[in-house]
């Protein structure tokens, strides 16, 4: 079904995707639902699914600039306004260096304020939000709420002009409170189906041989459905095993056999032995899509 | 308000979807954002009221349910379902044409297309009336219209639908089965930070405050940095009614023995009941065993206690003073004064079973247990709801408490 454009849709900003970033209509859809109503958009998936990439193609396709906030285990939701550097005022009263009576040349703004006081609407990530104390996703709730907030020391307020689009990614290590999560358009990337992962081949790997990428789909997928591991290799690592396999000029009668530069795809000993052991008892991997099943490829 | 009702079914079945996210959904909706039809609908829908996958199973069913009547429950004739086989090639439109057809809704939609099959005779192809291939008539398939139905023949895409009927999100639902991961994700709330010793930080603000005081002569204090302060001390049950439980119970141990952040864990096993000794090992042999005296004068009430057990058990077992099944094993009390003094010794103490809760109400043993400890399934859910009446807030410790001789349980 295509749809003609309604009439209120022309107001704001429409993202489509881009010629690098393959996006599902769903993320389509949530990305412009956010934009609409211009509330954070949370973005989860496992890890290697692009959730960071997401945010600078949407900056890419909107045409506004992109300002990153990436959180650590000790981010303190105040860093993302401003920092008031107390110790180098210190330091500089002691040392008779610097203005020491100007606060505003200790204040450094921090990722939310810069974007807040930028003249044209930007796309701030905040990146990978659950690294950071249970009560961060509250703290910064207010400001991105309210797109202001006042500096302390100099009782200024930084009043965001155009509301920017924020992205936040989550890669599930801590749940979110809910009253964050009432807040955000959410989207869940789910794993690319085969089809999909076609195009995100070709987008990186344009020259790619029919063949081998055939039989690089077939080990990947069916590598993914083994129960036995820890960790299921993602698209990200797809990708770097491809540029292995191009770099290193491995043909198709090879992968038929065997898995060469596994290391690129199982980052875990007892994933690799497992693999290993299989490949050793004589386990054969499928040699078409079609032997794998269908639960991947609706 | 057809969509009114979409909102408290939703909430019915579970989500907590509030008002302020249906406020975002209806102004989505104002602008058009679902381009009208399902597919779009159903995307925007869930982005707005769904905030974590493992929901979108749940909506995913609702959404099928509510809309079904939709897509897909007209009765077909035979004959037109053939033309629609063979479908002719399609004509582009311009734009303006293309802006000239008239958006319908899908009530609208729905009455025109039972309208037009009643008049309609014979095939069609490339018309904008007609149901058939390749036209600009709202009806048939190969054809381009805003709002159209597609009847039978391939479809451009997958549909709405069809997505929500396939139920691809299934996996990723938490009140199904355990994997480490998400049992290490619900301990994460196991904890309690303290600051009382162990290793130190730089404490700005005092540093400052001193430093001020001092007038301009730095002065660093430290303090020690915030720690995870709780203690778990883990009983379960192997062996008989256990072992189809290997899995998840396996899982959790794994789980648990891998947490880093708790200040000190323990596990002991027992046989269907605790008795005058817990064991170290599970087979369960009295060498590696402790007496449960001791067990309670070695970790004070300051450790949380976890019990993972399934509670059943022939009823003399619990309550005789010889009950225990192993008739080896000395035994002057029972059980369930034994599992009384365990809950009375600890501060906190949560049951994890691993039965379906609908089952706990059918074993009288079960019953009772639970009317001792607090009793939580043994999911990713149940998990999440013990830890936190193991350390959150005094009032959050609400008993699901089940009568004697009651039946419901949700």
């Amino acid at each position: 079904m295509s749809a003609a454009p309604s009439p209120d849709s022309e107001n704001f900003d429409r993202f489509q995707g881009t010629s690098e970033y393959i996006a599902s209509r769903a993320l389509i859809d949530a990305v412009n639902c956010a934009l609409a109503l211009e509330r954070p958009l949370l973005v989860k998936g496992e890890p290697g699914t692009g959730k960071t990439l997401l945010a600078q193609h949407v900056a890419a396709g909107l045409g506004m600039p992109l300002d990153a906030w990436h959180i650590k285990s000790t981010s303190k939701a105040d860093d993302g306004l401003y920092v008031y550097d107390t110790v180098q005022r210190l330091n500089d009263a002691r040392f008779g260096d610097g203005d020491v009576k100007d606060i505003r040349s200790y204040i450094r703004l921090g990722p939310l304020g810069r974007v807040f006081s930028a003249k044209d609407r930007q796309v701030l990530l905040i990146d990978e939000v659950d690294k950071a104390d249970l009560e961060f996703p509250n703290d910064i709730l207010h400001e991105i709420d309210e797109m202001r907030f006042t500096v302390l020391e100099t009782n200024e307020e930084v009043v965001a002009a155009q509301r920017p689009m924020v992205i936040i990614t989550s890669n599930n290590e801590k749940e979110l409170p809910d009253a964050f999560l009432r807040r955000c358009v959410f989207h869940f990337i789910d794993f690319p189906e085969v089809e999909q992962m076609r195009k995100i081949i070709d987008v990186h790997h344009p020259n790619l041989e029919r063949t081998l990428l055939e039989q690089v789909l077939v080990k990947f997928y069916w590598l993914r459905e083994q129960k036995e591991l820890r960790k299921r290799p993602s698209t990200s690592e797809l990708i770097d095993w491809i540029t292995a396999l191009v770099r290193a000029g491995a043909d198709v009668k090879s992968l038929e056999t065997e898995i060469p530069f596994m290391g690129a795809l199982l980052k875990n000993e007892q994933d690799t032995r497992a693999i290993q052991s299989f490949q050793d008892r004589g386990g054969k991997t499928p040699k078409t899509l079609d032997e794998i099943g269908n639960a991947r490829r609706r | 308000m057809v969509l009114l009702d979409f909102f408290y079914t939703l909430r019915d079945a579970g989500l907590r979807v509030t008002l302020q996210e249906w406020r975002m959904l209806l102004t989505c909706l104002e602008k058009g954002l679902h381009k009208s039809n399902i597919e779009g609908f159903y995307h925007v829908a869930r982005a707005c009221l769904v905030k974590t996958e493992s929901d979108f199973d749940t909506f995913d069913v609702v959404f099928a349910q509510y809309f079904e009547g939709i897509e897909g429950a007209i009765e077909l004739p035979q004959e037109l379902l053939d033309w629609l086989a063979d479908p002719k090639p399609f004509e582009e439109l311009t734009e303006e044409q293309r802006l000239a057809l008239e958006h319908l809704d899908i009530d609208e939609l729905m009455k025109r297309f039972q309208e037009t099959m009643a008049e309609q005779t014979e095939r069609h192809d490339g018309g904008s009336k007609w149901v058939g291939t390749g036209g600009r008539s709202p009806f048939g398939h190969g054809g381009e219209h805003p709002t159209g139905l597609r009847v039978g023949g391939p479809g451009g895409k997958r549909t709405a639908m069809k997505v929500a009927e396939d139920r691809q999100f299934q996996d990723y639902r938490t009140d199904v089965a355990l994997d480490v991961r998400n049992v290490k994700l619900a301990l994460r709330r196991l904890r309690q930070l303290t600051r009382s010793d162990g290793p130190e930080e730089l404490d700005i603000e005092e540093t400052i405050d001193k430093t001020c005081r001092d007038g301009g002569e730095i002065d660093l204090v430290f303090r020690p940095k915030r720690k995870n302060n709780v203690r778990l001390l883990l009983l379960m049950d192997v062996g008989g009614t256990m072992d189809p439980y290997y899995e998840p119970v396996s899982r959790l141990l794994s789980a648990l023995h891998e947490e880093r952040g708790l200040r000190d864990f323990k596990a002991f096993y027992f046989h269907n009941c605790v008795y005058e000794r817990v064991f170290t090992s599970g087979n369960l042999m009295r060498k590696d065993s402790m007496m449960t005296a001791d067990l309670m004068r070695t970790y004070g009430e300051r450790w949380k206690l976890m019990v993972v057990g399934d509670a059943a058990m022939h009823p003399s077992e619990l309550t005789s003073a010889r009950g225990n099944i192993n008739a080896r094993m000395e035994t002057e009390t029972s059980g369930l004064s034994w599992l009384n003094r365990l809950e009375q010794h600890f501060d906190r103490g949560a049951w994890l079973n691993p039965d379906k809760p609908q089952e706990w109400a059918m074993s009288a043993t079960c019953r009772t247990i639970s009317s001792v400890f607090p009793m939580y399934h043994l999911s990713i859910d149940g998990l999440e709801e013990g830890v936190k009446s193991l350390v959150g807030a005094r009032a959050a410790t609400v008993r699901p408490v089940m009568a004697p001789g009651s039946s419901s349980l949700s």
